[in-house]
C-alpha cells in the first residue's frame, strides 16, 4: 500500500480481563481516501474504534495520526478529548449520541465550542457582547447552517434532535462530527437502519466530504452497498485480527472473507456477495 | 380512564410501603423509650399508634397511585392541545414581565407592612440561591445536594472580614463569591468522576463538612455560637441609620428603621436579578451550551473535543459564586450568623425549589421558590401540620408535572424561530 498515510495502526491489541476484542492488528488509512473496516458482528470493529479516538486505552500498540503539515501525534498517548481537540479526530456512534433535549442548531454550535471558546476570550469577551465574539458566533452559525444544507436538514434547524427521524438523526450526527472541522472522521456504521435511498444519499454525502473537502473517512458499515460502492480500501477483521484487505475487488473475492462471514451470518454473506456487482 | 397498572400492583405497592413504614416506625413510634427517674431506661410500647401509621401508609399509596393514573404522569402535557400550549409560552412571557414590575412596587405598596417586605425579602434570597443552583443542576445537570456550603462560605467570608478587618460590604460582596467559587472548584476537583447518585452523597458530605468545619473551627468562626455584630450594609458609604451623617438626614427627610428594609429588598433584588441575567447571558455563550451538552450526553461532548472537567468545573464555580452572593447579603442583612443557618434542609429546599420549578427555566424557579416559600408561610396558621400539608402539595404538584412547573426548553441559539423544546425530550444528567 503506498500513498501518504494519515492513521497507521501498528499491532493494536485491547483486552477486557480475559476477553481479547482486538489482537495484533496492524492497518493504515490513507490521506483523502475512504477505508472501511468491516467484519461480523463482535469482531472488534468498534473496540478499534474506541481505541482511536482514546474512549479506550489499548493494552498494546501504537496508533499514529500524521497531519498535513507533517506533525506525528500518538494517539494511544492523548486521552479523550484532546483527541478530538488537538489531534482532529471526529466520530459518531453506532448507537447515535445527539444532544437530544438540543435543536439541531446549537447540536452544530456545541461541536464548534473549542474555536467559539477562544473567540469568547474564555467566556470573559463574549460575556460583554465583545464585537470579536459576535463575529465568530456569526461565522459558526454560518457554518452549521451550511452543514445542516448539505446533509437536508435545514428546514429542521430549529427542532429539537430527538425528535428527528433516525435516518436524520443518523445524518445530523454526521454534520456536528464535521463541524468540528476533522483530518480524520470515523463513522461507526452510519447506514445502519438507514432505507436503500436514505444509504444512496449517504455514500453521496460521505463522497462529497471526501472529493470537496478532502477529509479522511475511516468506516465500520455493514451494507455492502455502500461500503463496495465508496470505499478506497477496505479492511476485514474477524475476532479480534485482520483477515484480508484491499480493494473492494480484492476483498469481494477473497474466499477468507465469504467464510468469514458464512460463518458469522448468512445473510450478511450474501450481502458481501451481492454488493457492489 | 387511562389504561395504567392493575389494581394487584397498585396494591403491591401500598404493601411494600406499608411495610417499610413498619420497619422504620416500629423503632421510631412502636418503642418508645426514655430515661427514668432514677436514670434507669424505661421504655413501653404504642401499637395502637404504630397501626394507624401503617395503615395510613398503605392508604396514601393506594390514593397516591390512582392519582398517578388520573392526572399523571405527564397528564398535564397531553390534555393540554398544542395551540394552548403556545399560547401559555406566549403569556409566560408577559407573566415574566408582570412578575418583574410587580416586583420593583413591592415595597412601594407594602410601605407599611414589614412583615411582608421581610417575607419578600426571605422570597427573593431564595429565589436567587435557586437561580444559582440552577447552573450546576439545572444546565449542568450535576445533582448538587451541598449547595448551602457555598452560601455558608460566603456568609461567613462577608461577617468575618467585616468584623475583623472593617471592611465594608460592596469590598466583600466580591471577594465573598470568589472565595466561594473557589470552594466550589476544591469540590470539584474530586467528585468531577462521580456520577448520579455519588456525586449527590459526596456533595451532601461536603455541605456537611463546611458546617463541622465552622462549628469546631472556635477560633477563628465562634463556632456554634457564630459571628454577631456583622456590620449592615451602607448606601455605598452612606450609613442607613439615625445618624447626622445618615441617608434620611442627607436627604432631609424623616429617618425610619425601614428605609434598611426597603434597601435591603432592592439589594437582594439588583443581586438576583444579576444572577439571572448572568445566566442567560451565559447560556447563549460556548460555556453555557457545553454544560447543556454536558447535561445532555457526556460521552459526545468528549468527543467533540469538549474538555469536560473545565466545563464541570466552570458550572460548580459560577454555582457556588452566585450562592456566596447570597450568602453574603444573608449575612448583612441578619446581622448575625451561626452554622445552624447552614443545615443540609436549606440544600433540600433550594434544590427542591429548582426541580418544582422545572430544572433549567428561570421563571420556573421564580415561581416555584414564590410557592414553596410564600406557600410555606400561608400554611402557618396550621401550625403542625403545615410541614404535612406542605409535603402533599409538593407531591401532589409532582404528579400533575413531573418536569416541574415550567416544563419546556427554550433553544440559545435560532435561524427562523426559536420553538420551545419539551422536557420530555431533554436529559436531566445528572453526571
Ligand atoms: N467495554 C467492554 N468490556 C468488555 N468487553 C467488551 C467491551 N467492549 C467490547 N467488548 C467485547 O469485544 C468484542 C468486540 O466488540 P465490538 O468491538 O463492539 O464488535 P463490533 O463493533 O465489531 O461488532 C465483543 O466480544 C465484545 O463483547
Ligand atoms: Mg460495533
Amino acid at each position: 500500500m503506498s500513498g501518504d498515510k494519515i492513521l497507521s495502526v501498528d499491532r493494536l491489541a485491547m483486552r477486557f480481563g480475559g476477553i481479547v476484542a482486538v489482537q495484533d492488528l496492524s492497518f493504515a488509512a490513507e490521506r483523502k481516501k475512504i477505508t472501511a473496516l468491516i467484519g461480523p458482528n463482535g469482531a472488534g470493529k468498534t473496540t478499534v474504534f474506541n481505541c482511536i479516538t482514546g474512549f479506550y486505552k489499548p493494552s498494546g500498540g501504537a496508533i499514529r495520526l500524521s497531519h498535513d503539515g507533517g506533525s506525528t501525534i500518538a494517539l494511544e498517548r492523548l486521552n479523550d478529548f484532546r483527541i478530538a481537540k488537538q489531534a482532529k479526530v471526529a466520530r459518531t456512534f453506532q448507537n447515535i449520541r445527539l444532544f437530544p433535549g438540543m435543536t439541531a442548531l446549537e447540536n452544530l454550535m456545541v461541536a464548534q465550542h473549542n474555536a467559539l471558546m477562544r473567540a469568547s476570550g474564555f467566556t470573559f469577551l463574549g460575556l460583554i457582547g465583545a464585537p470579536r465574539y459576535r463575529d465568530a458566533e456569526k461565522r459558526a452559525i454560518d457554518l452549521a447552517t451550511d452543514w445542516l444544507k448539505r446533509v437536508n436538514l435545514l428546514d429542521r434547524a430549529d427542532d429539537a434532535a430527538g425528535n428527528f427521524a433516525y435516518g436524520d438523526q443518523r445524518r445530523l450526527e454526521i454534520a456536528r462530527a464535521m463541524c468540528t472541522e476533522p483530518a480524520l472522521l470515523c463513522l461507526d456504521e452510519p447506514a445502519a437502519g438507514l432505507n436503500a435511498r436514505e444509504s444512496a444519499a449517504l455514500s453521496e454525502l460521505l463522497l462529497s466530504i471526501r472529493d470537496e473537502l478532502g477529509t479522511s473517512i475511516l468506516l465500520i458499515e455493514h451494507d455492502m452497498s455502500v461500503v463496495m460502492e465508496i470505499s478506497d480500501h477496505i479492511v476485514v477483521m474477524d475476532h479480534g485480527v485482520k483477515i484480508a484487505e484491499g480493494t473492494p475487488r480484492e476483498v469481494r473475492d477473497d474466499p477468507k472473507v465469504i467464510a468469514a462471514y458464512l460463518g458469522a451470518d448468512e445473510e450478511e454473506a450474501a450481502a458481501v456477495m451481492e454488493g457492489g456487482s | 380512564m387511562k389504561a395504567g397498572p392493575g389494581i394487584p400492583s397498585i396494591l403491591k405497592t401500598a404493601f411494600v410501603n406499608a411495610l417499610i413504614a413498619l420497619v422504620l416506625f416500629s423503632l421510631m413510634v412502636g418503642i418508645r423509650t426514655e430515661a427514668g427517674a432514677s436514670g434507669q431506661l424505661t421504655y413501653w410500647t404504642r401499637f395502637g399508634e404504630l397501626v394507624s401509621l401503617v395503615a395510613a401508609v398503605f392508604g396514601g399509596s393506594i390514593v397516591l397511585e390512582l392519582l398517578r393514573q388520573w392526572i399523571g404522569p405527564t397528564g398535564a402535557e397531553k390534555l393540554v392541545p398544542p395551540a394552548v400550549k403556545s399560547g401559555m409560552s406566549f403569556i409566560g412571557r408577559y407573566v415574566a414581565a408582570a412578575l418583574l414590575i410587580f416586583t420593583l412596587l413591592v415595597p412601594v405598596i407594602f410601605y407599611n407592612q414589614r412583615y411582608i417586605l421581610d417575607l419578600a425579602i426571605l422570597v427573593l434570597t431564595y429565589v436567587m440561591l435557586g437561580w444559582g443552583l440552577n447552573v450546576v443542576v439545572g444546565l449542568a445537570g450535576l445533582l448538587d445536594l451541598g449547595y448551602v456550603a457555598f452560601y455558608a462560605v460566603g456568609a461567613y467570608s462577608y461577617g468575618l472580614l467585616a468584623t475583623n478587618f472593617g471592611w465594608s460590604f460592596w469590598v466583600c460582596l466580591p471577594l465573598a463569591g470568589i472565595l466561594a467559587a473557589f470552594w466550589g472548584v476544591l469540590l470539584g476537583f474530586p467528585v468531577l468522576r462521580l456520577r448520579g447518585d455519588y456525586l449527590a452523597i459526596v456533595t451532601l458530605a461536603f455541605g456537611e463538612i463546611i458546617r463541622l468545619v465552622i462549628i469546631n473551627w472556635q477560633e477563628l468562626t465562634g463556632g456554634p455560637n457564630g459571628v454577631s455584630g456583622i456590620p449592615r450594609p451602607s448606601f455605598f458609604g452612606i450609613p442607613l441609620d439615625n445618624s447626622d451623617d445618615g441617608l434620611a438626614a442627607k436627604l432631609g427627610i424623616e429617618y425610619s428603621p425601614t428605609h434598611r428594609i426597603v434597601f435591603l429588598f432592592y439589594l437582594i433584588l439588583a443581586l438576583a436579578l444579576l444572577t439571572n441575567w448572568a445566566t442567560i447571558r451565559l447560556r447563549r455563550l460556548p460555556i453555557g451550551r457545553a454544560w447543556e451538552a454536558l447535561r445532555e450526553d457526556e460521552v459526545a461532548c468528549r468527543a467533540l473535543g469538549i474538555n469536560t472537567t473545565t466545563t464541570k468545573l466552570t458550572a460548580f464555580a459560577t454555582g457556588a459564586m452566585f450562592g456566596g452572593f447570597a450568602g453574603a447579603f444573608f449575612a448583612t442583612r441578619q446581622g448575625f450568623i451561626s452554622p445552624e443557618s447552614f443545615t443540609f434542609q436549606e440544600s433540600a429546599l433550594v434544590l427542591a425549589i429548582v426541580v418544582l420549578g422545572g430544572m433549567g427555566s428561570q421563571l420556573g424557579v421564580a415561581l416555584s421558590a414564590l410557592a414553596m416559600i410564600g406557600g410555606f408561610e400561608l400554611f402557618r396558621s396550621l401550625e403542625t401540620y403545615r410541614m404535612l400539608v406542605f409535603g402533599m402539595a409538593m407531591v401532589l404538584i409532582m404528579i400533575w408535572r413531573p418536569r416541574g412547573l415550567i416544563g419546556h426548553r427554550a433553544p440559545t441559539v435560532y435561524l427562523t424561530k426559536a420553538n420551545a423544546i419539551s422536557s420530555d425530550l431533554v436529559k436531566e444528567g445528572h453526571g
